[in-house]
């Protein structure tokens, strides 16, 4: 059964109550909330995701409104998990983009089962294409694209690489925009199922994108890590992709790891074995996003 | 013996095989165990029987991370200490590793699975003033630059504000008494030094087995912040455990207590280990402890406060309640009523401390 499955008035029941179980690739978040922002945000980005077990969730989560006076005129939501806030709360009107937030940070905090590096994954054919940049380097924005297009969503934001295996675990989850990118990704792809817009957070304006359905559906199968693209956006630049070396290419991928120093020598020898089942390159854009696309559909279909 | 209200958890830490005759509670353990930060605790016992294959596989990927996460602070508090002991070998003054360190410096059975904030160290008070250049020479910074917390630290407690390492990011802790200036008790930390043991690297010593037990029994039971008193407890249960073994120690433990006026928190440990973690004790050391077993009315008080605030979780009922009792009464026990008054006041307009998402 998928959450698309429930009803409007199941989901809030379910939310309302021990918690709306959903299944996100190798984990199962159960989530309490009495925000509608929340339960319109599931009900659209996690519309084909499983609904998790009843026996056992990874994560216990809830995104409410803290117990204080500020209630009445400018209402907050707090994100709580194990019983504690680890954040400070934010205005009511960023209740979902905080419970994507706070996904976020409970993954990277407890699942040292994987590095997990700051990048975006695609993939074809099983093959895994690893976009390790900073904010503002337009990750998302050439993500969007690419999901867009038919290369299967792993994870926007978080790639999973597993300890002991090196595979690419498949987490999607809503692509995150933020500010210009918003109107880019609504122009190249004007049907794109666009969550609402959510304007004045700490990273500006911030909507999220629906995860492509057959991309959830197929959370279950890994990939192999076969290229390294680090992308750089730069106002009006032509596309182009320019080799990089293993060693840079390394560094991108560690600097951009929640929990290198966690794995010690294992995790340096697993980014090492990473970078050598890669292809690794730089990639310079502007905003013309269909050349990107081109440019990465000819690499893929040069294999 | 086991106390239901704290559930699963509670359980588990009396007998690790009793989470296979439960599998519907996995949830609730890891959840608990991970409040209480006892993930690795959990994960160490069950690796030591040989059964962290039994588990199933959600669950289990847990107890992985948690390894891992506990394999990296005990590597880092390694390094660590090599580091301080480098900083402050010029000084030629004792460095007496406290709590976490220790325990795994000395390879103490308390380490094991333990995970780890900051590093603890005990100085003499007279070589401080060196002991904090050192260590900025060496790339510590001080933590709290508000000039009520660096006073409130410096002329009231019993260590530095903490301190930060600029590129490690390593907390530490330099202490200079087992309690602070202006509390109602006063044991004499000049004697702790004279019966540390010295360890064979960085430089550094231990507290003498009595010491360390005590000291551990203060922090649980004397202390304002109650978060981690469950972990607190599983620590002091597992030194009594293993220096219990020798014969002579309860005799030695409770005299020292007697000499460091710590009989009282050492009372309330070994009747909330005993209870919650079946801790032996045996019964001349019990009888003894006995003894000073605080009047009728404060004990009934104190149970009525510990048992919630020892609690796994602040979701069961009573237990922020508790902790909020047991955080004034952790003052109330640190300094006058007079500066009580006035720092609390100034704690209660002070927001919380949390980054933003």
């Amino acid at each position: 059964m998928i959450i698309a499955d429930l009803s409007a008035d199941e989901l809030r029941r379910e939310l309302d109550g021990a918690g709306l179980r959903i299944r996100v690739g190798p984990i199962v978040v159960a989530v309490r909330s009495s925000f509608s922002a929340v339960a319109d945000g599931l009900a659209l980005h996690y519309a084909a995701h499983a609904i998790g077990p009843p026996d056992f969730a990874d994560f216990h989560v809830s995104v409410e409104p803290p117990l204080s006076p500020r209630r009445w005129f400018a209402p907050q939501a707090l994100f709580r998990f194990d019983g504690g806030p680890p954040f400070t709360p934010l205005p009511a009107a960023q209740a979902f983009p905080l419970f994507e937030w706070g996904l976020n940070w409970c993954i990277c905090a407890h699942c040292h089962q994987y590095v997990v590096v700051h990048a975006a994954v695609l993939a074809r054919k099983g093959r895994a294409m690893i976009l390790p940049a900073p904010p503002g380097s337009g990750k998302s924005t050439l993500c969007a694209a690419l999901a867009a297009r038919g290369w299967r969503l792993l994870s926007d934001e978080l790639t999973l690489i597993d300890i002991e295996t090196g595979v690419i675990v498949p987490i999607p989850r809503p692509i995150s925009l933020k500010n210009a990118s918003i109107a880019t990704i609504a122009r190249f792809w004007p049907e794109a199922p666009m969550g609402a817009i959510v304007p004045d957070t700490l990273k500006g304006s911030v909507a999220h994108l629906q995860p492509p359905a057959q991309s959830v559906r197929s959370s279950a199968d890994m990939a192999v890590p076969a290229w390294i693209v680090v992308p750089r956006y730069r106002p009006a630049a032509a596309a182009e992709l320019v080799p990089l070396g293993r060693s840079a290419a390394f560094m991108q991928l560690a600097d951009n790891a929640f929990n290198y120093s966690t794995h010690g020598r294992r995790g340096f020898e697993r980014l090492v074995d990473v970078v050598d089942r890669s292809q690794c390159f730089g990639f310079t854009y502007g905003g013309a996003l269909e050349d990107a696309v081109l440019t990465f559909d000819r690499l893929a279909d040069a294999v | 013996m086991s106390v239901p209200s704290y559930g699963i958890l509670g359980r588990t830490l009396c007998d690790i095989d009793r989470v296979f005759t439960e599998p519907a509670d996995w949830d609730e353990l890891i959840r608990r165990a991970r409040e209480a930060d006892l993930l690795g605790t959990l994960a160490y016992r069950l690796a030591e029987r040989g059964r962290i294959d039994d588990v199933p596989a959600a669950p289990r990927a847990h107890l992985v991370s948690a390894r891992t996460l506990c394999d990296a602070q005990q590597a880092a508090v390694h390094r660590e200490v090599a580091e301080i002991g480098r900083a402050l070998a010029p000084l030629q003054t004792p460095i007496v590793l406290l709590k976490g360190a220790a325990y795994l410096l000395a390879v103490l059975p308390a380490a094991n699975g333990r995970l780890f904030s900051d590093v603890d160290i005990l100085v003499k008070k007279d070589a401080l003033p060196a002991v904090e250049s050192a260590l900025m020479l060496a790339g510590y910074a001080t933590t709290h630059h508000d000039p009520y917390d660096q006073r409130y630290y410096r002329r009231w407690m019993h260590e530095l504000p903490p301190m930060q390492h600029v590129k490690r990011m390593t907390l530490l802790d330099v202490h200079h008494a087992l309690v602070p200036e202006t509390a109602r008790l006063r044991p004499d930390s000049r004697t702790l030094f004279r019966h540390a043991i010295a360890l064979e690297r960085d430089g550094v010593s231990i507290l003498a087995p009595s010491d360390m037990v005590l000291h551990s029994v203060t922090h649980a039971f004397n202390n304002e912040e109650m978060t981690h008193g469950l972990r607190d407890l599983v620590d002091i249960d597992a030194l009594l455990r293993h220096f219990g073994a020798d014969g002579g120690f309860w005799d030695r433990l409770i005299d020292r207590a007697g000499e460091l006026q710590l009989t009282r928190p050492l009372y309330y440990a070994a009747q909330w280990t005993t209870r919650l973690l079946g801790t032996p004790v045996p019964a001349d050391a019990q009888a003894r402890i006995q003894a000073s077993a605080p009047p009728a009315p404060t004990l009934v008080l104190m149970n009525a406060v510990l048992g919630p605030a020892l609690r796994p979780t602040v979701s069961m009922p009573g237990t922020r309640w508790a902790r909020r009792v047991l955080y004034v009464r952790g003052h109330w026990l640190k300094m006058p009523v007079g500066l009580l008054g006035v720092h609390l006041t100034i704690k209660a307009f002070r927001r919380k401390q949390r980054p933003t998402p």
